[in-house]
């Protein structure tokens, strides 16, 4: 029984915390918040570049470390628990893992590299308003050159160079690959609960595009692109909701009322031991996650289902009763409680929202209990 | 990350899974743990002779005592075997888990060879008694005297939640020698044969119908003084060894869970009079985090069983298995129970689904939810034990037990 990850992989999460804790530090991430024409920190993208970060699942041929998933699970755990303001999530889970389950050989080589770069800033776009999309939602539409329609939002869209888009094509849907600097696209960046990662509305008016994958693959493909990135985000989720806990047991321990730690009282106690009980359920969930991915398991579906469901409760749940149990300093601007109120809230709803996911798990649970 | 025993560990698997074969030769994933009547402690005496002849009992304990001195990774993977069988370990658990290894850790030699060989063999069963009717979760608060007399002690008082105290031929008891002393400091621990004059077990009825634990009285019970555990006054940290082992020994859930709902849910109509309930959007984001619970609880032990594995002890963090699960059992059976509408009500097992198997876990739960640490206590031990939180505020500090509200 080996459920863990290596000393190895321990090794780069100590290096990633080192890194974060210097170049993601809250004020960076403040900087970000407080900053309205700023929505990521260019020089923490470019150091993360540097690190080798954005190619660690990118295979060797194609410019990155050719390490594997569970590499990339601990990065994820250290971003999330750093709330860093880069577009780490859009271009490596989601842009780059479309390329690489998905592209042509050609486009591999052409993008891959710039993506372990840092040249390459990409996106995902499915949503196009509100509630879940579904197959027969989509309008966008791609006639195999040209995607025309709207999305909205599309994180990090404000600052992506391109985009992976699920579009109408032939009756189905395709994945399409798009430049986004061209004419045919229109950006409007948008306002969100989450103002450490840019948002965009993005307007497609026949601009260039070239289809990922085969036509009329596109929603499951997505699919597939979704339950890698799921196990990913559950990862962020839980870093986030592990800083949350580790702020409320040291704001329990410093904090004096009627002449005695916080800490002390039950009513304090039961509420952080049951983040830490969330925490675990979502951990032990997500390393099953983590497994499945980096072994390309036939338990990925649902093992990704109950990781992204664990971890999007364990976050919300860390994130709000964080801000309680710091009382009115945590409702300040100043406190960093917010941060991760906002982030969590963003993580649960950016690869679709937990009552997509449990309905997942749970149509992948019939499938499994039939067979 | 993988699931795959280390070599000596498959090997040993291998071997126990053979033994096991030969032995119970009935595999069955669910597995009771329950004795009933004469006839099957007859059975599970006779499967522990066996398995001690076996060498498959104290794995961990030293060799001298009749141990294999192996790390405890390896009685987990026996555990794990042994519980696909119909395997008749019930009454012996307590004993071995936990009483056994006090006695070896704490009393003479003389006397560890006289209990440890028919504990080991299923001749002796011991009982652990320390909870009492007004110290449950506050158990050093207990109020059992024992008095000194010559070379013996002198009990007098009473023990509650006792499982097996009417089969057990000896019981490790946790008394109090000291009430000048403040509370923890004046206890200590004894061995008591049950069969002493003076010992008196009632079985507790409890609100589940069942009987099985039991109130055990003391009335002017004497133990020589050569049946102490440890020294005098010294019985509070004799005791958290006794605790220790407990946490080891925790089983699983016992209860149907999201897989047996599943399936009544599949052939029960919903609440909306539409399809069935398993197409009812509500039922399936409650099964869902159900399902999150249970998986998390059980890729959690493999992750305990991964630091075991390392030679890492693993600490009070699984104690959050029995949080989970207790309230994940209860909730199931409530669930199912409210699914059949009002049918629900009919526990009788030839009419209730499952035998009646969601109508006793919603009877059993709240049991389950106290025994052996209530959630609030286990949450306390989370909270100081792992996340470092300061103590409550305590009135007993510096208190002699005699002086404390709610002491004597």
């Amino acid at each position: 029984m080996n459920f863990d990850f290596s000393d190895d992989q321990k090794m780069l999460r100590e290096q990633a915390q080192k890194f974060l804790a210097e170049k993601s530090s809250r004020k960076v991430v403040r900087d970000v918040l407080n900053d309205a024409a700023k929505s990521h920190d260019p020089a923490l993208w470019k150091g993360v570049a540097e690190q080798g970060w954005l190619g660690v699942a990118i295979p060797e041929e194609f410019g990155g470390l050719g390490l594997g998933g569970l590499e990339l699970c601990v990065l994820a755990e250290e971003i999330g628990r750093a709330v860093a303001p880069i577009p780490f999530s859009s271009t490596v889970y989601f842009f780059s893992e479309a390329i690489l389950a998905a592209g042509s050989s050609d486009q591999k080589k052409a993008l891959l590299p710039k993506v372990a770069g840092g040249e390459v800033i990409g996106a995902f776009a499915i949503s196009e308003g509100p509630g879940a999309p579904s197959p027969s939602s989509i309008e966008a539409t791609f006639d195999g050159a040209k995607l025309s329609g709207v999305k909205i939002p599309v994180t990090d869209g404000d600052i992506a160079t391109h985009a992976v888009v699920l579009a109408r094509e032939a009756g189905g849907t395709s994945l399409v690959l798009v430049d986004l600097n061209q004419a045919g696209v229109k950006r409007e960046t948008l306002a969100t609960l989450d103002p450490t990662r840019g948002h965009a509305k993005l307007t497609f008016n026949k601009a260039g595009a070239e289809r990922l994958g085969k036509a009329g693959e596109g929603w499951n493909l997505a699919e597939a692109v979704l339950d890698r990135a799921a196990v990913l985000i559950a990862f962020e989720q839980l870093g986030g909701a592990q800083a949350c806990l580790d702020m409320a047991v040291d704001y329990a321990k410093s904090r004096y009322a009627f002449s005695r730690q916080i800490g002390s009282f039950q009513a304090i106690k039961h509420k952080l031991a049951d983040m830490y009980v969330a925490i675990e359920l979502g951990r032990s969930n997500a390393y099953y996650g983590a497994w499945a991915l980096s072994t390309e398991s036939a338990q990925l579906p649902l093992a990704a289902a109950a990781a992204r469901v664990a971890a999007s409760d364990a976050y919300y749940f860390a994130a709000k009763e964080n801000i309680q149990a710091h009382g009115g300093m945590g409702f300040t601007w100043e406190v960093d409680c917010h941060l991760f109120y906002r982030r969590a809230k963003l993580l649960a709803v950016q690869a679709g929202g937990p009552g997509v996911w449990k309905e997942k798990l749970v149509r992948r649970l019939e499938l499994k209990n039939a067979a | 990350m993988d699931f795959n025993d280390a070599p000596e560990e498959a090997a040993f698997r291998a071997e126990a899974r053979a033994w096991l074969e030969k032995t119970l030769s009935q595999p069955n994933a669910k597995a009771s743990l329950r004795i009933e009547g004469p006839e099957g402690m007859k059975a599970a005496k006779a499967y522990q002779k066996k398995k001690a002849e076996a060498g498959y009992v104290g794995l961990t304990w030293r060799k001298d005592v009749g141990g294999r001195e192996l790390p405890p990774i390896f009685s987990v993977i026996f555990g794990q075997e042994e519980a696909k069988f119909q395997a008749p370990m019930g009454p012996f658990a307590i004993g071995l888990g936990m009483c056994i290894p006090t006695v070896i850790a704490f009393h003479s030699p003389d006397k560890i060879k006289r209990y440890v060989g028919p504990a080991l063999r299923g001749e002796e069963i011991w009982c652990q008694l320390f909870s009492e009717p007004s110290a449950g979760s506050d158990v050093a608060g207990l109020k059992t005297r024992a008095v000194r007399d010559g070379d013996d002690w002198v009990i007098n008082g009473q023990k509650v939640w006792t499982s097996g105290a009417h089969y057990s031929d000896y019981g490790i008891l946790l008394a109090r020698t000291n009430p000048e002393k403040e509370k923890h400091k004046g206890l200590t621990m004894f061995v008591l044969n049950m069969k002493a004059p003076g010992v008196e077990v009632r079985p507790i009825h409890q609100m589940s119908g069942g009987s099985n634990f039991n109130e055990v009285y003391f009335n002017d019970v004497r133990i020589p003084d050569s049946e102490r555990l440890g020294e005098v006054g010294n019985g509070w940290n004799v005791a958290l060894v006794t605790l220790m082992n407990e946490r080891l020994a925790v089983g699983g859930s016992s209860g149907p869970e999201y897989a047996e709902i599943l399936e009544l849910a599949r052939n029960t109509p919903s609440p909306s009079g539409k399809g069935t309930l398993l197409q009812d959007q509500a039922f399936r984001e409650r099964l869902a985090s159900w399902y999150v619970s249970a998986e998390g609880y059980t890729l959690g032990k493999y992750r305990t069983m991964t630091a075991l594995s390392k030679g890492q002890t693993p600490g009070p963090e699984s104690s959050i298995g029995k949080i989970l699960n207790a309230n994940r059992m209860q909730d199931i059976g409530n669930a199912a129970i409210e699914a059949e509408d009002h049918y629900g009500i009919i526990s009788d097992p030839a009419l209730a689904p499952m035998q009646g198997a969601f109508h006793n876990a919603y009877m059993w739960a709240p049991g389950l939810r106290i025994a052996g640490g209530t959630d609030e206590i286990l949450r306390n031990i989370i909270a100081e034990r792992v996340l470092g939180l300061p103590q409550d505020v305590r009135v007993d500090k510096g208190v002699a037990y005699k002086d404390l509200p709610g002491g004597r």
